[in-house]
């Protein structure tokens, strides 16, 4: 068998699931795709169980806040596959208002983790998830602190004026 | 915005509310030195026997993300440094590598920089490593080994500290070169301490890996196979003393790491099952080694082929301002702990990043801990997690 590369990862994926994988890139040599959260539990299934592919190897789970979008939340999952040496970016937008997506838990238990501080800090919520709790923050905490609208830090403290800091 | 009632944190209250009769809440951390930092482990427990572990994290958690978004690519290098304070050069040479080669640098760097970055970065690593084996050795009962380790590490210590000016947190690696070039006798001073170094090694060997006390101790204890590792998204020492060879720095070969002779040393499972605490120590041990062989190949670089020069100037490349078009990247390398990774999304015409992700090897490599323990007594508990060797700082960034 030659070698798995981005062309004949693409022409798979397309002749698996056509039209429902859109605004493919490549930018530095990694294969990128756009799916609907419909979509995101079969290809991510796919892509781990294909005996050609094997993206057995999920390196991380994490979300983007883009507040001007309609779909303003975009989670991005990066898979990386032992056996070729390739990885792959998959990208699904979401609403902002309502983020609710499929859980990976189901496929990776490492995605656990990983799933619980995408929560913790933008709000996804994961369905079906097995311990949707937050993380690295409190768990009486209320916003949820990578979101743009969520400042860096409190602007009503007194004592952090710039002037302190010859600012 | 919805704030539905969380389920999972009233499932946990429940479980924690409604303990059988001989069960026991204990919990381990946060201020224990055992669990490496501030790290807080509830265990539920039937006498001696763990059946249960719920860790808690955030206690060090300083919004890394947060803060990057809010200024420039230069100004992030210090806090990267402060994730895994342990090896603050690889934290940044990470992310280095990242912005140069979304600026298109990554060809132009001189090699003398790329040879004292993997020079300080190895340094680092084997600081790093003896960090965990020393302290490995003291949650299972071994004073001498902590006291040796330290002993060695305060000589790389001291050295970065001159080449750079501080002890732990460096700022050393600058986008497009370095800090300064590295101090005059420098490159005489790291082989001395090269050739002090390596009987101390034949040392340690003596005292730990063969010592009979801390292989009953280790050998046959959190075993942890090939396919769970995976699974779980391991990565660093932890997938390799499973038994799967996977080094970043030979499968991405980035940096000079093409032109350097190394062996990547994996589990073997010489002392029980392939992936024990044992061969977690060991693979961690032998890659002291390995690194010891890096750096004496580069000292032979830095000393003969790229030598100083007086017209040198590391801060040649050095941008006045990032300037980069709207892309991602992900850019990832092969830290003391594992596979740590920046996943940038950039704006357009900003040398500030939309987004910043960290990906802390440490914080994936502690999410198995929960699988690693059921059913262990609490004396092993503290063998695997100090096998698992976490930085706190990376765990919650």
């Amino acid at each position: 068998m030659d070698k798995l590369t981005n062309n004949r990862l693409s022409e798979q994926l397309q002749a698996r699931f056509a039209e429902r994988i859109k605004n493919t890139s490549e930018p530095y040599g990694l294969y990128t795709i756009e799916v609907t959260k419909e979509d995101i539990l079969e290809v991510l299934e796919y892509l781990k169980t294909d005996p050609q592919l094997q993206f057995n190897y999920l390196t991380d789970i994490t979300a983007v806040h883009y507040p001007e979008q309609a779909l303003s939340i975009a989670v991005v999952y990066h898979l990386h596959s032992l056996v070729n040496n390739l990885r792959i970016r998959i990208k699904v937008y979401i609403d902002g208002n309502y983020p609710a997506i499929p859980t990976a838990t189901v496929l990776w238990n490492g995605a656990n983790w990983m799933e619980r501080e995408t929560y913790d800090f933008f709000g996804v919520q994961f369905i079906g998830h097995p311990d949707l709790r937050r993380i690295l923050n409190v768990d009486d905490m209320e916003a949820f602190p990578m979101r743009k609208e969520f400042p860096l830090e409190d602007p009503n403290r007194v004592d952090k004026k710039d002037y302190f800091f010859g600012r | 915005m919805i704030f539905p009632v969380n389920a999972a944190l009233e499932r946990y209250r429940e479980r924690m509310d409604s303990l059988e009769p001989e069960e026991m809440v204990i919990n381990l951390g946060p201020q224990h030195p055992s669990t490496h930092g501030v790290l807080r482990l509830e265990l539920i427990t039937d006498g001696e026997i763990v059946k249960e572990v719920i860790p808690h994290m955030g206690y060090l958690h300083r919004c890394f993300e947060k803060h990057a978004e809010s200024m420039n690519y230069g100004k992030t290098i210090p806090f990267t440094d402060r994730m895994d304070y342990l090896a603050s050069m690889n934290n940044s040479h990470g992310f280095v590598m990242g912005v140069e080669r979304m600026l298109g640098l990554d060809q132009k760097i001189p090699k003398r920089i790329e040879y004292i970055r993997v020079l300080v970065c190895e340094l680092n690593r084997i600081a790093s490593h003896l960090i965990a084996i020393g302290t490995y050795g003291i949650d299972i009962g071994a004073f001498t080994p902590f006291m040796w380790c330290f002993r060695d590490r305060e000589h790389i210590m001291n050295m970065l500290e001159w080449a750079s000016g501080s002890r732990m947190l460096y700022n050393y690696i600058w986008i497009g070169g370095l800090f300064y070039d590295l101090p005059i006798g420098f490159e005489d001073r790291c082989g001395e301490f090269i050739t002090y170094f390596k009987p101390k090694l034949k040392e340690l060997e003596a005292l730990l890996t063969k010592n009979q006390i801390f292989i009953s101790r280790t050998a046959n204890i959190g075993v942890l196979p090939a396919d769970v590792a995976i699974n779980y998204g391991c990565s660093g020492p932890m997938l390799r003393a499973s038994g799967i060879k996977w080094d970043l720095r030979r499968v991405d070969n980035y940096s000079v790491y093409p032109e350097i002779e190394f062996d990547i040393p994996t589990g073997k499972g010489e002392m029980g099952h392939i992936g024990d605490c044992w061969d977690r120590y060991k693979v961690r041990a032998d890659e002291v080694a390995e690194s010891v062989r890096i750096i004496e190949q580069c000292l032979t670089k830095l000393t003969h082929e790229h030598k100083r020069t007086p017209e040198f100037d590391p801060r040649a490349l050095v941008p006045k301002k990032v300037n980069l078009k709207a892309q991602d990247y992900y850019v990832r390398a092969e830290n003391p702990k594992g596979e740590l990774g920046f996943y940038f999304i950039t704006q357009e015409k900003s040398d500030i990043p939309k987004r910043v992700k960290s990906r802390g090897p440490s914080f994936n490599n502690l999410s198995v801990i929960s699988e690693l323990s059921k059913g262990v007594l609490i004396s092993d508990l503290i063998a695997i997690l100090g096998s698992i060797d976490i930085v706190l700082g990376e765990v919650d960034r």
